[in-house]
């Protein structure tokens, strides 16, 4: 495996062992060492905030009301926030679909794929069971096709990888391409609904197979899904003996070989989970927001789950906050685009600045003293 | 469908695959130096839709193609330095600055291009190299941009030069083995940020060619995932830049299916043809890759390979 250095965020394993010999309190120590991997990315976001503070004044507009209006559109207000909910709930998805193969060493970025495709399987199964099917069963098995659809399609990336050494990052994402193409070839085919003159769409699934709201909110139940699968695979990751070899094969593919893991399966196995959840999303989408499967499913969601998930450095339950955060941005973009009279794209460079800035404040790790254990700092 | 219709399809794939490969072409031979000297450049897709919006606006703005496609280059080449600069630092992952450049590449591209959607810009003139011939659609397909012969003359001389020059040596040297460079005095980060800054700048005129030649126009569809795919076709040529330049026209050929038979009323399966190309690519991938050992010629230092 290749791309080892950046997936090894793991706090827990960095932590010294003679750390705890030294004196002071386990819990100072962990608190000591793990707040290096909250206080970088952080101070990342800063200063990508502040670059974007710039480019905003350098084109004329005030980033005072860059901020104003995100709070306003995605966290100000009851509605904006549940609104913000509901859209960060397939980036959680679509960052799950990230953070799971980058355990396992892998950089997978076909969570766009995954999602297009699996909701479009999701909307193409309700059709034919309209009228006949109950809706509870209808559901569980458009989410389950839905899920092995994504599965298959992020998880043969993940065989490519083991079983033909193809580069899984170039893999996934020609396999969105095509994902988006197969959804495209149907949707203004054979499944087009012809009542429908304006988007070539599938057939409405119909208001009986819709996913409902989460009670006493306007969010629908992807969001609580999304949290819930969240601590889950935590746990499978991070407790789990499946979870261990996972991240043993990451760490070090020669050593997983040597101790007889079946490293192949285990790279199938990630790269399944991870296309399930995409596809998971997929189905949300369809199922919860627009009714039909579309092209209106390549939203983009996919790639600003690749950057939720480094954001949170593929730690499943910080997926979550990160999630929530850049679905607020993304929720703003519409008030952001009308008010301040800047294109869409706006939200796309940010992230953008986001990313760069967020990558490159990977060489700070190890360099601050302050975060070290004291018996160690005497050490070095 | 009778001979003339298959007549028509397969001159229309020729001067398909003359002008899709281009941009191919461009990009691949820009990330070939890339991986030559042992770093991988997967943002070259958003390069690649940068590139296309700068030169059109350029080529809007001052009434001459070739300017657009100089700041295309320029463009591409800030790039290319961004993303070497930063893997330039320790600990930092080239796979995944890469994808980061390439969301922030096509980001800045839409951003800045959305007023230049609607005007027209002037295009970049072709050679019509199929004055000996009557036949109309030979003659269209004929049409060759200088941008082809370019990428050709320009794959020549890289070819050459990666083999017979100092030049070349030291960016192999550095693409096999940081160490031994770095014993030779060698800056390791300077070639490196060197190359993938001149690799940014060849993508950018790649995309200069889609915007202004063909398809030749600015929207946001321009490019889905030519830049990505050029990356791979790297890994086919097998980091030799001739075998890129056969490669890019294999690939324009099968880009061009879809097209081709449209202009002939096949309308059916436009979208299985229109993922041609990916699905080429992907099975190439997996015809000419191995599990058990890295592929053939590739560069030692790359991630990839270890």
């Amino acid at each position: 495996m290749s791309n080892t250095p950046f997936a090894t965020g793991a706090p827990r394993e960095l932590i010294d062992p003679l750390g705890t010999r030294a004196g002071s309190s386990d819990f100072a120590v962990r608190l000591r060492a793990n707040s290096e991997y909250v206080l970088i990315p952080l101070l990342a976001l800063v200063i990508a905030a502040g670059l974007f503070a710039f480019f905003l004044m350098a084109i004329g507009k005030s980033p005072v009301d860059f901020v104003s209006y995100v709070w306003r559109g995605g966290f100000g207000t009851a509605f904006s926030f549940q609104n913000t909910l509901q859209r960060s709930a397939p980036l959680i998805l679509t960052a799950l679909a990230v953070a799971i193969p980058a355990r396992i060493g892998l950089i997978m970025i076909g969570g766009e794929g995954a999602l297009v495709l699996g909701g479009f399987a999701a909307g193409a199964l309700a059709i034919p069971m309209i009228g006949h099917a109950p809706p509870m069963v209808a559901l569980v098995l458009m989410a389950l096709f839905a899920m092995i659809v994504g599965g298959f399609w992020v998880g043969f990336s993940g065989f490519l990888r083991y079983a033909r050494g193809v580069n899984e990052t170039i893999s996934s994402l020609l396999m969105t391409y095509i994902g988006i193409a197969i959804m495209n070839f149907f949707v203004e085919g054979a499944l087009r609904d012809l009542s429908n003159p304006n988007k070539p769409s599938t057939m409405p699934i119909g208001d009986a197979y819709m996913v409902g709201k989460i009670p006493g909110t306007q969010v629908h139940w992807g969001f609580a899904f999304g949290l819930a699968l969240c601590v889950a695979l935590y746990f499978l990751m991070a407790r789990t003996t499946f979870g261990f070899a996972a991240r043993v094969t990451g760490g070090n593919f020669r050593a997983a070989l040597a101790q007889g893991l079946p490293v192949g399966r285990l790279i199938v196995a990630c790269s399944a989970i991870a296309g399930a959840c995409a596809g998971l999303a997929g189905f949300f989408e369809v199922a919860a927001i627009q009714g039909r499967a579309n092209a209106s499913l390549a939203a983009g969601y996919g790639f600003t789950g690749i950057l939720v998930s480094f954001l949170a450095r593929h730690n499943p339950l910080v997926i979550p906050p990160v999630a929530i955060l850049l679905g607020g941005l993304v929720a703003s973009g519409g008030l952001i685009q009308r008010r301040m009279d800047l294109p869409d794209a706006t939200v796309l460079v940010l992230q953008g600045f986001i990313f760069v800035v967020l990558l490159t404040s990977e060489t700070l790790y190890g360099r601050f003293a302050i975060f070290r254990s004291t018996k160690e700092r005497d050490r070095t | 469908m009778n001979e003339a219709a298959v007549i028509t399809v397969l001159i229309a794939m020729l001067g398909g695959a003359i002008r899709v490969s281009t941009p191919f072409m461009f990009v691949a031979l820009g990330e070939c130096l890339t991986e030559k000297s042992g770093r991988v450049n997967l943002g070259l897709e958003g390069t690649l839709v940068l590139g296309a919006m700068v030169a059109y606006a350029a080529s809007y703005h001052t009434g001459s193609p070739w300017v657009g496609v100089l700041a295309a280059g320029v463009a591409g080449s800030v790039l290319g330095a961004m993303h070497g600069s930063i893997c330039g630092l320790p600990r930092v992952n080239d796979v995944a600055v890469g994808i980061a450049m390439m969301l922030f590449g096509v980001g800045v591209a839409f951003f800045f291009g959305k007023p230049y959607i609607q005007p027209t810009a002037p295009r970049l003139g072709s050679i019509p190299l199929g004055f000996w011939s009557d036949n109309a659609s030979l003659k269209s397909a004929l049409q060759v941009n200088p941008l082809f012969f370019i990428g050709i003359a320009l794959a020549l001389a890289l070819a050459w030069s990666l083999r017979n020059t100092r030049w070349g040596l030291v960016v192999r040297t550095v693409g096999d083995s940081a160490a031994a460079a770095r014993a030779m005095g060698i800056s390791v980060n300077g070639v490196r940020l060197m190359t993938t800054t001149v690799g940014g700048f060849l993508a950018g005129v790649g995309g200069a060619f889609l915007s202004l030649s063909y398809p030749g126009s600015w929207n946001q569809g321009l490019s889905s995932g030519q830049g990505l795919m050029a990356v791979a076709l790297v890994i086919f040529a097998r980091w030799n830049p001739l075998r890129c330049v056969a490669a890019a026209l294999l690939f324009g050929g099968a880009g061009a299916i879809g097209p081709s038979l449209q202009s002939v009323g096949i309308t059916q399966g436009y979208y299985f043809f229109n993922a041609a190309p990916y699905i080429l690519t992907l099975g190439i991938m997996i015809a000419t890759s191995s599990a058990k050992h890295s592929a053939r010629d590739m560069p030692g230092e790359l991630s990839m390979a270890k």
